[in-house]
């Protein structure tokens, strides 16, 4: 079937199967290879975009159901020159990042949390990403680069 | 104050940009033209004899191409070991066939047995269920003393018996170590498992293959931390092909922390099944496969037994560990228990004599090797976790028993009695640092106001060292490497004085685009900008070993350095030349070359650009043109070493244990990103507290794994963990490399296992449990409540 959706404000057409996943039709019918696809359970949260404005696991949602919706994915965050936005910019200047492949989905991730929550504590941004794994970090940095993006107080990046 | 740029500055990653646009090039990403896809038949038990594979329904189904069985890789070998161990005896260790299907038996739950390859993945997939195995069930060989006793079930039939070796070290020192323990004032023992882990770097593994029939050119992409020794090993010893003929690309790859150091035989099969379908094959990884496919960790059963004299001064070490191959000996296998174990049974200690026997046991389970850390997590543990048992059953102060059986600062190069020599260290130091940083002299207060809560705080301390940059290559020759431990370094300046340099080390996450760009800037003096470092493909890097056992800037950047150095020396001679001065008179500095006592000077630009338009030029004397190629052959270990404390909290209702705080003293020696560096010890420590109270292989009696996905495997999430504590500010540089660097990858997931359990043991004992000794990884409530009411 064909489906139709727009992503990151542009009208995107494809083909796919009942069966086919958001997540695969992104990757694999679009070409917009930053969602990342880690596991196969809905657990590590790497393939996080936004659907009509809320955050969601794109390997949860059948492309079909998506006809018609509004889809943000991380390449539509910078702005067209690649100036970074504001939480991408917090996760580069905070190291909130290694190997990046769990990147995409917690700054999407991130990005819901600040616009429901503009100033969360540090306990409410670890709650929030519950549902995103990063192998690489341990947290501490994700958990900076958002309270630093949300305005508040985080101390510098590394001891010198 | 901060440095704005070059060794010790904590510059912004510039390869952060594209992974937080979505334009990373991860080796998913990578569609060839015209390619096909694979699925993998994989044995849903864990011992078996095959019978039959009927592939004829599958091979009828739309879009298959082929289905492949073991016949199809009769002229292929197996996947190579790299690492020969040599037992007690002298003899070689026992090593099987590992092919790239089944042939005959299947071994573990997930060993591939047949592969469809057809035009979509979801064909592939339709038709890897209509693939009929026929295969007769035996008997599992899962626990590893078991599997030694006689008329054990076989893994391999061909072999003797399920032990792949029984090794001793030092073997030699073998009855002094029985006689100190014999003659003992105390000796203290303890049992423990190192519990069996996953790596789980969030990608998965891929491998994309594409034959070329017109010039009988092979490229894989795939995700590996080391392109070239997987050219080596799958072209000389799988598929032989030449290795000029073979291009391996690692582009951007998601984690790795060892798990994608290894040869897989998904890699060979895509390879060569491209040349047999004429298509390019590409295979994607599921997590589901990830979990049975994917080699493990640790899975070490140890005793372990200290000595010490009437004035609490170890007199001796000695060990007994099982520890599990799986069922097939993958690349570096062998090498985890033995020489990346034994090695650091010294610890931070002067104990005299050490013993250490390790049984490697074959198991119908997924094979093992090494995780973050390889051996030396497992000797800490056992190591950090009966000195506080001792300090326990001595009444005497765990910090105290530590630091007064510490090797010295004065006392280095120091020998050790496990064959390595520490060059430099200050445990005292890093000790003291770790002390001030967790208030110590106050826990007491604070173990007052969490009991006050009904809670029971406790305060683990532990020491580490660990062996990084393993080498000389001639050394590790001896004790079985078929590999060398080098790494090499291609610099080529460009004539405007940009520089491009191609590394054989591979970063996965570590951010070696920023920090090894930091290490030429500031050799020359010029922005960090001006450098580029390639990296991750075979077709344009020299020959490298790749990254693993924290080994990239000590053993690459030290490469790296070397063919600087030699950039640098031709500068000056060129620099000299348009001068009109003696080479020996020239300095650089600041990107600029002088000559010393005048006040003529010409520019890094100004040389390169005279290197490449050479008209004014020494022809006669010199070459024209700006590149260098150095390999780096440490000429030892380096050892980084550390103070960790965990302070816990534990819930006596329901075992829970929190963990309040966790905090690293490091010395890794000089440091070129602080930053980079303390990101690389929070994630270690991450998963060492994932180890220690989240993480577990738990298998059935029927050799299922039952914690095969994220829903069942406890990977450490973000409300799992505090915010961390580190520093590194204690620095004794490395005495035998340029940098004076020691690698900081692996220290957090060595140091912070056994804090973590020493913290919850000491929170039991405070608490009136003190016939708790000990608690296995993982430290889950349900464990600690079960011991706290046995």
């Amino acid at each position: 079937m064909k489906v139709t959706m727009t992503v990151n404000g542009q009208t995107r057409t494809g083909e796919a199967e009942g069966r086919t996943l958001l997540s695969t039709f992104l990757r694999e019918t679009l070409g917009l290879t930053g969602t990342h696809v880690g596991c196969d359970t809905s657990q590590c949260g790497a393939c996080v975009v936004h659907v009509d404005g809320k955050d969601v696991k794109s390997c949860t949602m059948f492309a079909a159901e998506c006809e018609g919706t509004e889809v943000a994915t991380i390449e539509g965050q910078a702005a067209p020159d690649g100036t970074l936005n504001k939480i991408q910019q917090a996760f580069q200047d905070y190291h909130g990042l290694q190997c990046g492949f769990c990147t995409p989905g917690m700054v999407m991730s991130a990005a819901a949390l600040l616009r429901d929550n503009p100033t969360p504590t540090e306990a409410e941004v670890r709650e929030y990403l519950e549902g995103n794994i990063c192998r690489c970090t341990g947290y501490h940095n994700i958990v900076r680069a958002i309270l630093a993006a949300s305005g508040q107080e985080v101390p510098a990046v590394a001891a010198e | 104050m901060p440095k704005d740029g070059g060794i010790g500055a904590s510059s912004k990653r510039r390869e952060d940009v594209r992974f937080l646009t979505g334009d990373g090039n991860y080796t998913d990403d990578i569609n060839v033209n015209g390619q096909t896809y694979a699925w993998f038949v994989r044995s849903d038990v864990a011992h078996g004899t095959i019978n039959g594979i009927d592939t004829s329904a599958a091979e009828a189904m739309d879009g298959v191409l082929k289905v492949f069985t073991s016949a199809d890789f009769e002229s292929a070998g197996g996947i190579p070991c790299g690492w020969q161990v040599t037992d007690r005896h002298g003899q070689p260790m026992q090593e099987p066939k590992h092919p790239i299907l089944a042939e005959g038996k299947v071994r573990h739950v997930g060993d591939p047995v047949a592969c469809v390859v057809a035009e979509t993945l979801e064909q592939a997939r339709d038709a890897a269920e209509a693939v009929e195995l026929d295969i007769d069930e035996l008997e599992p060989v899962l626990d590893m003393k078991a599997a030694l006793a006689d008329g054990a079930p076989k893994v391999h039939d061909e072999l003797t018996s399920n032990l792949c070796y029984d090794w001793g070290f030092v073997e030699e020192n073998k009855e002094a170590v029985d006689e100190a323990i014999k003659s003992a004032a105390h000796v203290v023992t303890l049992e423990l498992t190192n519990n069996r882990l996953v790596a789980n770097p969030m990608e998965p593994r891929v491998a994309v293959a594409d034959y070329n029939r017109a010039t009988g050119d092979y490229t894989l992409y795939t995700t590996s931390q080391n392109p070239h020794v997987i050219r080596l090993l799958m072209g000389a010893f799988v598929l032989s092909i030449p290795e000029h003929k073979l291009r391996v690309v690692a582009p951007d790859v998601g984690g790795g922390f060892g798990s994608k150091i290894y040869h897989y035989a998904e890699e060979a099969f895509v390879t060569h099944a491209s040349k047999v379908v004429n298509r390019p094959v590409k295979w994607t990884s599921t997590r589901s496969e990830a979990f049975i496919s994917d080699a493990h960790g640790r899975d070490h059963k140890t005793k372990i037994e200290l000595a010490l004299d009437e004035n609490h001064m170890f007199t001796a070490v000695r060990t007994d560990t099982y520890a599990n191959m799986g069922a097939y000996l993958s690349t570096f296998a062998p090498s985890i228990p033995t020489w990346l174990h034994g090695t650091l049974m010294a610890g931070n200690y002067k104990t005299p004599v050490v013993y250490v026997n390790v049984k490697a046991v074959f198991t119908n389970t997924t094979p093992v090797d090494a995780y973050r850390g390889a051996g030396r997590p497992e000797a800490t543990y056992q190591l950090e976790r009966v000195i506080d048992k001792a300090a326990r059953e001595l009444g005497v102060d765990p910090a105290e028993l530590r630091r007064k059986n510490f090797i010295k600062p004065e006392e280095f190069p120091y020998d050790t009695p496990v064959a390595v020599t520490y060059d430099t260290g200050n445990y005292h130091a890093t000790l003291d640092k770790a002390l001030e940083m967790t208030d110590y002299a106050g826990f007491e207060k604070r173990a007052e106001e969490s009991k006050a809560r009904g809670k029971l705080r406790g305060y683990g301390l532990a020491h580490f060292i660990e062996a990084c940059g393993i080498a000389p290559s001639n050394l590790v020759g001896q004790l079985g490497a078929r590999a060398g431990l080098y790494e090499s370094a291609s610099v080529r300046v460009n004539a405007t004085g940009g520089i491009t340099v191609m590394t054989g080390s591979h970063s996965h996450g570590q951010g070696h685009e920023t920090s090894f760009a930091q290490v030429v800037a500031d050799m020359i003096g010029i922005d960090e900008n001006m450098i580029e470092i390639e990296h991750g493909d075979t077709a344009n890097t020299p020959m490298g070993m790749g990254t693993y056992g924290s080994r990239s800037i000590a053993v690459g950047g030290s490469a790296m350095v070397r063919a600087t150095e030699k950039i640098i020396n031709k500068a000056k001679k060129i620099a000299a030349h348009l001068m009109e001065a003696s080479e020996s008179d020239i300095e650089l500095k600041d990107g600029q070359f002088s000559v010393a006592g005048t006040d003529k000077s010409v520019a890094w630009g100004d040389v390169t650009l005279a290197a490449y338009v050479p008209h004014n030029y020494p022809l006669e004397e010199i070459e024209p043109g700006l590149e260098e190629t150095a390999f780096y052959d440490p000429s030892n270990f380096t050892y980084p070493s550390g103070a960790y404390v965990c302070e816990v909290e534990v819930d006596p209702e329901t075992g829970k244990v929190e963990v309040l705080g966790f905090t690293a003293a490091d010395d890794f020696g000089n440091v070129i990103n602080p930053m980079i560096v303390e990101g690389q010890v929070h994630g270690g420590v991450a998963q060492g507290i994932g180890q220690a109270m989240l993480e577990n292989c738990v298998y059935d009696e029927n050799g299922q794994l039952l914690s095969a996905s994220y829903m069942d495997y406890t990977m450490p999430r973000a409300d799992d963990m505090p915010m961390f504590d580190v520093d590194h500010s204690c620095q004794t540089p490395c005495t035998h490399n340029p940098l004076g660097v020691k690698g900081c990858g692996e220290a957090g997931a060595i140091g912070s296992p056994p804090a973590v359990v020493n913290a919850v043991i000491d929170a039991l004992h405070r608490g009136g449990f003190t016939n708790v000794e000990h608690i296995d990884m993982p430290v889950t409530p349900a464990r600690v409540w079960a011991a706290m009411n046995s």
